[in-house]
């Protein structure tokens, strides 16, 4: 037994002794081929608005809430999951998002809001997060399906009109800065910055 | 005895009720009718004539989604004192900010918190029973005919 895995250890620690370096590109191609299909599938696996609600933490709370907003039902029956309004879809950011997301991983293991009352007292804690991403990145997971480009003023309301035409424009301002609690409840608002 | 006087003191109530409210049904007790098409809110944001000088006024826009509740008013994000000079919103009048004792306080009263308790939008639907409301210019005027 120790043999094998000395023999082992020996092809491994120079392969080139053992096959022909036409046998390691192509198997080192197919490998990579397995390795990198499989990681990506896996990340995908968990950009599902399934995976997300599999956690009751976010099922119970969060998931419940979306359902009666606009992103999760009206009209035309387009609606948006969770990871396309929490995760970047630009890929390095994705990953990017993806190891912040391990301090999650984290939080489920010690339960850091595995109860109704844990996640309302982090409630604002959470939103913050999320208000400072949108903010720092000008509201670009809002932007991926809205796009100002392309909005027709004359189908909105005189006062939506009005902001979007001034303050949006001008990039003065941002998504959020006025449509916070669009897909969630919110957190205890006091001092927080157009709600006082 | 009891019992007898109670009947005769629901009766009149029974037949009330067969006047007004069983009309807005207007299905049998047993079957289940098909409910009325909901309304579309109106959202054109002009300002509604009130009908007398203490009326709130009603909303002239859609508040689909708002939320008011303990932790956020979604109302006074636009309406409140300190944010009308960015939202060109109209203000909550005065009263608002009075506890009922007439003392003015720093923020909108507690009793007055919850906006649409007072304060609806419109949808454009057919009114269920007719209103017989009469404007009081109206009456001045048909006394200022008379005369």
């Amino acid at each position: 037994m120790l043999n094998k895995l000395k023999q082992l250890w020996h092809t491994i620690k120079s392969p080139s002794r053992y096959y022909s370096l036409g046998i390691l590109v192509i198997a080192g191609f197919f490998a990579g081929i397995i390795f990198w299909g499989g990681f990506n599938t896996a990340l995908e696996a968990t950009n599902t608005e399934a995976f997300c609600i599999s956690c009751h933490e976010m099922n119970d709370n969060l998931y419940q809430e979306l359902k009666y907003t606009i992103h999760y039902s009206n009209r035309s029956g387009v609606r948006a999951t969770c990871p396309d309004c929490h995760v970047p879809h630009n890929w390095t950011d994705k990953i990017a998002r993806k190891m912040q997301a391990s301090k999650e991983v984290w939080g489920k293991i010690f339960g850091t809001i595995s109860t109704r009352e844990k996640f309302l007292a982090k409630r604002r804690e959470l939103a913050q997060h999320e208000w400072h991403r949108l903010k720092a990145n000008d509201s670009l997971e809002c932007r991926n399906c809205h796009d100002f480009q392309y909005m027709d003023f004359t189908r909105q309301s005189p006062r939506a009109e009005k902001a979007h035409s001034s303050g949006l424009e001008s990039g003065e301002k941002t998504c959020i800065d006025c449509h916070k609690g669009i897909a969630h409840e919110l957190p205890d608002m006091a001092e927080v910055q157009g709600w006082q | 005895m009891k019992k007898l006087l109670l009947l005769f003191l629901l009766i009149p109530m029974f037949v009330m009720a067969e006047q007004n409210i069983a009309t807005l049904r207007s299905a049998d007790i047993a079957t289940e009718p098909d409910a009325p098409r909901m309304g579309v809110e109106e959202n054109k944001d002009m300002k509604r004539k009130r009908n007398y000088p203490m009326q709130p006024p009603t909303i002239p826009h859609m508040i689909t989604g708002y939320l008011i509740d303990l932790n956020s008013n979604k109302c006074l994000s636009c309406h409140s004192r300190r944010r009308v000079e960015e939202s060109q919103a109209p203000m909550v009048s005065v009263t608002h900010y009075m506890d009922r004792d007439g003392n003015f306080l720093a923020e909108v009263s507690p009793r007055r918190y919850f906006c649409n308790q007072c304060h609806v939008s419109q949808v454009d639907a057919k009114p269920l029973v007719e209103n017989d409301f009469i404007d009081i210019d109206a009456i001045l005027d048909s006394k200022k005919n008379k005369n």
